[in-house]
């Protein structure tokens, strides 16, 4: 049986006609690794609410580990962790504090607690900051520390919502390990992403989400192998030179505003051809497809923009 | 081990509260709260009581009738500054509130969690200004004491009061409305003077302000004078609380559903 069942799943929010998440389908099993990958705006974040049981769907199923998220609210957050787009951490409480006291709300002990978030700082390399208020932590710890205090209930699905949005790389690398370890541990992740990266890197399967409609959904893999070639050649032309010279080339070609993508499976081979039909690109690079160049084949549009 | 925490997790969010402020004894907090009904006491209790001298037809000295006022309202106000001013900034900026939704904890909780921090906070003042009136010999019966409990239950029925106007706010400015509507109540509903003051229409208006009957529930234990008036002022002041409550969980629960 799956963890999360969605059919037809919708929301829209009062005051509305627009339908921020417009009839979405998917399952996640447990132990795996699930990523809704999408542009600002696509929904990922009102999917993510309706998860943790916070927001009501407006239209089609949910059922959270088999039971009703609305009705069994109360009972199903308290197996939930969740991790929002922003922290939301508690600003007069200190590091340590703000995992005592969320615990508390879960209904543990003070005694359980006092270990749990000993364990909680060393798995989120924060025990030295056990100390300090939160206002005083940068942005990687602050996120690490919204995931331990995701955590203090044992949860049965961990939602993240954004988990590295704003991180820098480092940053990143140390929180992609984290999630590893839980992964590991036998934790179900759905997170959230518009970082390519971080989609190939963290998730088994995932759907590609635009515009509150699921535009494809399989392993990373699957998804790049479905819908584009093995490999990409990427060349930059000078400014209005770049019409000409895709048509010139012809075959699998995207005109970007600032780029050409030739997709291929031999990169190489078509970079020759390139300096054959005379053409002279600024730069050319050839590399691996990714998730980026699925999106953008499914919507015409790349991800960042 | 963890079970889901009973009454939604009320208790939770008082205990967050007073965990915030450990810092702070109950008695510096005390202290601040009670420094401003101490300057009344001292400029017009004293100052102005100098020329009054007693108070006609309650016949005590000037201090000791406004005192039990100035503990209603003392009381008031503290339940007031922790249900608005306080509860906006986390539900605006820090987010609190929408950190909670994602626990067991529930807006109900959360409300009545806050309204019984409001109420426990005025307590606190409400003792240390007993402390002051008796410290000042302005005690006129034993049953002042009573003053404090009649005070929680006007900090109940202001604090939900509160509790809605944050959740309506549409930012720091809308508390100023709360201020345009407090002053005035404060001054006009009976302090400093008694209601006989007034005739017609503007006594009507007068005791239909819940800080009259407040500061009646008060002065009347303070000085003595029981009757069965004061279950009336009680009773008014637990109805309004109870409208007020009802307002302020329907408009959270609105508001976080967003
Ligand atoms: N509380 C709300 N009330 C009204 N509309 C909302 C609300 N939250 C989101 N929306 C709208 O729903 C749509 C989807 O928003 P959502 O936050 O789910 O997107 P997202 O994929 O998480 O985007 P981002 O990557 O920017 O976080 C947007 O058009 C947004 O304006
Ligand atoms: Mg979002």
């Amino acid at each position: 049986m799956a963890l999360i069942e969605a059919q037809g799943l919708e929301k829209r929010y009062p005051g509305t006609d627009v339908k921020a998440v417009a009839g979405i389908g998917f399952q996640v099993e447990r132990g795996e690794a699930f990523g809704f990958l999408g542009p600002n705006g696509a929904g990922k974040s009102s999917t993510m609410r309706m998860l943790a049981c916070v927001s009501r769907p407006s239209g089609g199923t949910l059922r959270i580990l088999d039971r009703d998220p609305v009705s069994h609210g109360r009972e199903l957050r308290a197996r939930l962790g969740v991790v929002p787009q922003d922290d939301a951490l508690d600003l007069q409480l200190t590091v340590r504090e703000n995992l005592i006291v969320y615990g508390l709300y879960f209904g543990l002990s003070l005694t359980h607690m006092r270990a749990k978030s000993a364990e909680l700082l060393e798995f989120a390399q924060l025990a030295e900051k056990a100390g300090e208020r939160v206002e005083h932590l940068s942005g990687g710890m602050r996120r690490r520390l919204t995931i331990a205090r995701s955590l203090v209930n044992d949860p049965d699905i961990l939602l993240l919502d954004e988990p590295t949005t704003g991180l820098d790389p480092q940053a990143r690398h140390i929180l992609w390990d984290r999630l590893f370890r839980l992964k590991s541990a036998g934790v179900t992740l759905i997170l959230t992403t518009h970082y390519m990266d971080e989609a190939e890197q963290l998730c088994d399967r995932l759907v590609i989400m635009d515009k509150g409609l699921i535009a494809d959904e399989g392993t990373p893999r699957e998804l790049i192998e479905r819908h584009v070639t093995r490999e990409v050649l990427e060349l930059r032309f000078p400014p209005g030179e770049q019409e000409a010279a895709g048509e010139k080339l012809g075959g699998d070609v995207e005109v970007l505003p600032d780029r050409l993508l030739c997709y291929a499976d031999d990169g190489d081979a078509v970079l020759g051809r390139v300096t054959e039909l005379g053409l002279h690109p600024l730069t050319a690079l050839v590399r691996r497809a990714t998730l980026e160049d699925v999106f953008l084949r499914l919507t015409g549009r790349s991800l960042t923009d | 081990m963890s079970r889901l925490p009973a009454a939604g997790g009320a208790h939770l969010v008082v205990l967050r509260n007073v965990w915030v402020h450990k810092g702070g004894t109950p008695w510096t907090m005390a202290l601040f709260s009670v420094y401003e009904p101490i300057l009344y006491l001292l400029a017009m209790g004293v100052g102005v009581g100098a020329l009054v001298g007693r108070v006609p037809g309650v016949d005590v000295p000037y201090a000791a009738f406004i005192a039990p006022a100035l503990l209603a309202t003392a009381m008031m106000n503290s339940a007031l500054e922790e249900t608005t001013q306080t509860v906006y900034g986390k539900l605006a900026f820090d987010r609190y509130y929408h950190s909670l939704l994602v626990t067991p904890v529930t807006i109900r909780g959360m409300v009545a969690g806050e309204l019984l921090w409001a109420v426990l906070r005025a307590l606190v003042t409400g003792v240390g200004f007993l402390v002051v009136i008796v410290a000042f010999g302005l005690a006129r019966s034993p049953l002042v004491i009573l003053a404090v409990p009649a005070g929680l239950l006007t900090a109940f029925a202001f604090g939900a009061a509160g509790l809605a106007a944050a959740a309506y706010a549409r930012g720091w400015h809308s508390f100023q409305y709360v201020q345009l509507v407090m002053l005035p109540m404060f001054l006009f509903a009976t302090t400093f003077y008694p209601v006989t003051v007034y005739t017609g229409w503007v006594r009507v208006l007068v005791e239909a302000l819940p800080l009259y009957h407040a500061i009646e529930l008060s002065r009347g234990l303070a000085l003595g004078e029981v009757g069965p008036g004061l279950l009336l002022n009680a009773a008014y002041l637990l109805a309004f609380g109870g409208v007020m409550l009802a307002v302020a969980q329907a408009r959270w629960t609105t508001l976080m559903a967003r």
